[in-house]
């Protein structure tokens, strides 16, 4: 029966206000809440209903991280994956190491699908999907918003600039979970106590082989131009007038 | 010189705008040399509009019936075929660049470059993360392909007047046929394009129905405008997917931009930072989308909205 891996990637939650390091080495992370990317929720979401459908036996969830990952690793159990898998590694993971990572669990496991995030909130890179796609020489149906099984293939909508698109692809093949595509469960106390039980792995890059090294290094960070607050206006004619007096209308 | 490979993005016989903005991109890196390919099924007329944007040198044109639509895994073999000799290979951040470019860069081996907003030098290339609450700078060791794409608000489009050779390339490489296109579904809008329209009005959660949104498409006809949306407004089905505006949707960079019934999250904001002019209509002045706009008013869309239009 299939196997479904997903992604899981441990990123600062998505309502801290992030802000940047005064030495400009990073983001301030101490004491800020962490969390799974909320596209790896609607990925985890969309196994589990694979599984619940019949359509899938076995979903293990993936997180290359630190040892505090296994945090993550719990929720995503307690939301009803079967087994979980941490690559231990400190530090940022560039998405090639990412997906080369998850390649090399999936020539272990065999999985009928991958299903990871569009994109992690932290590097907004959206690339390690793709990515895995193109090493393990595999379908890619990227921001996908409607997965449906047709047999042994897949026919995905994928929300693009234009609309929305479909295709067609072979299993296994990966995808990437856009933000319609479900809303995810939330978890239930009971789950909290059973995912303990759940088997959680603990691995490392070297034991797979990849090379976390990458030719690509950040070397600074800096808060962003910040936009000055405006004028406020009382009405709408004051606000037509001074779109017409700047030319704007 | 710096070779520079450009993946045109194009549709319909026609190239995409954002194509001309990732050749000023490319451009801007020194001492380039920049050339655009085109895959296509019959890809004459996008080749010619190609070279005539200012600033390429030559246009490579590979034709093929498998490339009728723009699939990743059959593009991305034939991207790197074309791409041996370049030391870039840039695409636009659109949906199309967003899904070739990273199957590019793994099979080139090389870590990916994902929304460039400057090039600061032929090896260093700035870049935001965290939805743009932060801009990093990022080195690339000399020797490596860089693969990038261009974060199009950053950039003007490069203007007509060029007159580059186009040069017709076979590629052969075996493409696979584990993926198919279906159809694409495009709601027809008569609207301008929401990526390149110099006025954009967008609708938030406070619309409240598909019905009402149709007071943002009435302004936005009266302003010659594109239409976008908050997710929420999406999520509700309010407006289509292709109209969301955000983090997570489009990131535009219009002359003006009209923000209704938006509050602001910073997913939201992160899509409109580039705007010339913000202007935000909500009824609650606490909402942080005053603390970016430009010009602020507050009041019940509802009835302000009929006001606008009728003083315009
Ligand atoms: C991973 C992730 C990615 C996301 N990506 C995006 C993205 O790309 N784009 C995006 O937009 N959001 C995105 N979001 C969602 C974002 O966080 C907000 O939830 C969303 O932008 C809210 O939409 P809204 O402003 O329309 O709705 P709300 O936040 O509900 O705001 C509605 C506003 O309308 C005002 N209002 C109500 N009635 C009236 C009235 N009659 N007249 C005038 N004003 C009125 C209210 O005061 C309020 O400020 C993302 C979230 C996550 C977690
Ligand atoms: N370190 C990681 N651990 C687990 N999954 C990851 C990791 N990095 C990326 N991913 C997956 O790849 C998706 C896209 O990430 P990115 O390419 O970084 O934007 C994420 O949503 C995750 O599903």
């Amino acid at each position: 029966m299939r196997k479904i891996l997903v992604g899981v990637k441990r990123v600062i939650d998505y309502n801290v206000r992030i802000r940047v390091k005064p030495d400009g080495t990073g983001v301030v992370t101490d004491g800020v809440k962490m969390s799974i990317n909320p596209f790896d929720e609607i990925a985890l979401e969309e196994a589990l209903r694979m599984r619940e459908r019949g359509e899938a036996a076995e979903i293990i969830a993936v997180c290359i991280g630190p040892d505090d990952a296994q945090q993550q690793l719990r929720t995503a159990l307690a939301m009803g994956a079967d087994r979980a898998i941490l690559v231990k590694h400190d530090g940022p993971v560039d998405p090639l190491v990412a997906a080369r990572t998850l390649h090399a669990i999936a020539q272990k496991e065999s999985p009928a699908l991958v299903i990871v995030g569009k994109q992690a909130i932290d590097d907004d890179a959206a690339q390690t999907g793709p990515m895995l796609a193109a090493l393990w020489d595999r379908p890619q149906a990227t921001f996908a918003s409607k997965v449906e099984f047709k047999g042994e293939t897949l026919v995905v909508t994928r929300e693009v600039d234009a609309g929305l698109e479909t295709d067609e692809v072979d299993l296994p093949a990966v995808i990437t979970a856009d933000l319609r595509l479900n809303e995810p469960r939330y978890v239930k106390l009971p789950d909290i106590m059973k995912a303990k039980k759940k088997p959680l792995d603990v691995t490392d890059l070297a034991s797979l082989g990849v090379d976390a090294g990458s030719p690509a290094q950040v070397v600074r960070w800096e808060p962003p131009a910040q936009r000055q607050k405006g004028v406020m206006v009382k009405d709408a004619a004051e606000l037509v007038d001074m779109l017409k007096k700047k030319g704007l209308i | 010189m710096n070779k520079v490979l450009v993946i045109a993005e194009h549709a319909g016989g026609s190239l995409n705008p954002a194509t001309a903005k990732c050749v000023t991109c490319a451009a801007s890196v020194p001492d380039a040399e920049v050339t655009v390919a085109v895959f296509a099924a019959d890809g004459a007329g996008v080749a010619a509009q190609a070279a005539a944007l200012k600033g390429v040198a030559k246009v490579l044109l590979v034709e093929n019936a498998a490339n009728a639509q723009p699939l990743a895994a059959v593009l991305a073999p034939q991207v790197v075929k074309v791409a041996a000799g370049h030391g870039y290979v840039f695409g636009p951040s659109t949906t199309f660049g967003r899904d070739l470019m990273p199957r590019v860069a793994a099979l080139l081996g090389v870590p990916q470059l994902s929304d460039v907003m400057a090039v600061e030098s032929a090896t260093r290339f700035k870049r935001p993360v965290y939805a743009g609450n932060a801009i990093t700078t990022v080195e690339v060791a000399p020797g490596s392909v860089i693969a990038c794409t261009v974060r199009v608000a950053s950039y003007e489009s490069a203007p007509a007047g060029g007159n580059a050779t186009v040069e017709k390339l076979a590629v052969d490489v075996p493409l696979p046929s584990h993926t198919r296109f279906v159809t694409v579904s495009a709601a027809k809008s008569d609207r301008p394009d929401l990526q390149t329209a110099p006025r954009v009005v967008s609708g938030g959660r406070a619309l409240g129905s598909a019905e009402n949104f149709e007071i943002i498409y009435r302004l936005a006809a009266k302003l010659n405008a594109g239409v976008g949306a908050s997710r929420a407004a999406v999520d509700a089905g309010y407006a289509p997917n292709e109209m969301q505006v955000g983090q997570t949707g489009k990131i535009i960079a219009p002359e003006l931009y009209v923000a209704i019934g938006i509050s602001g999250a910073i997913q939201h904001v992160t899509g409109i930072k580039d705007a010339r002019t913000i202007v935000a209509i909500n009824k609650d002045p606490e909402a942080p989308i005053f603390e970016i706009a430009d010009i602020g008013l507050v009041g019940d869309l509802f009835t302000l909205l009929p006001e606008i239009e009728r003083l315009i």
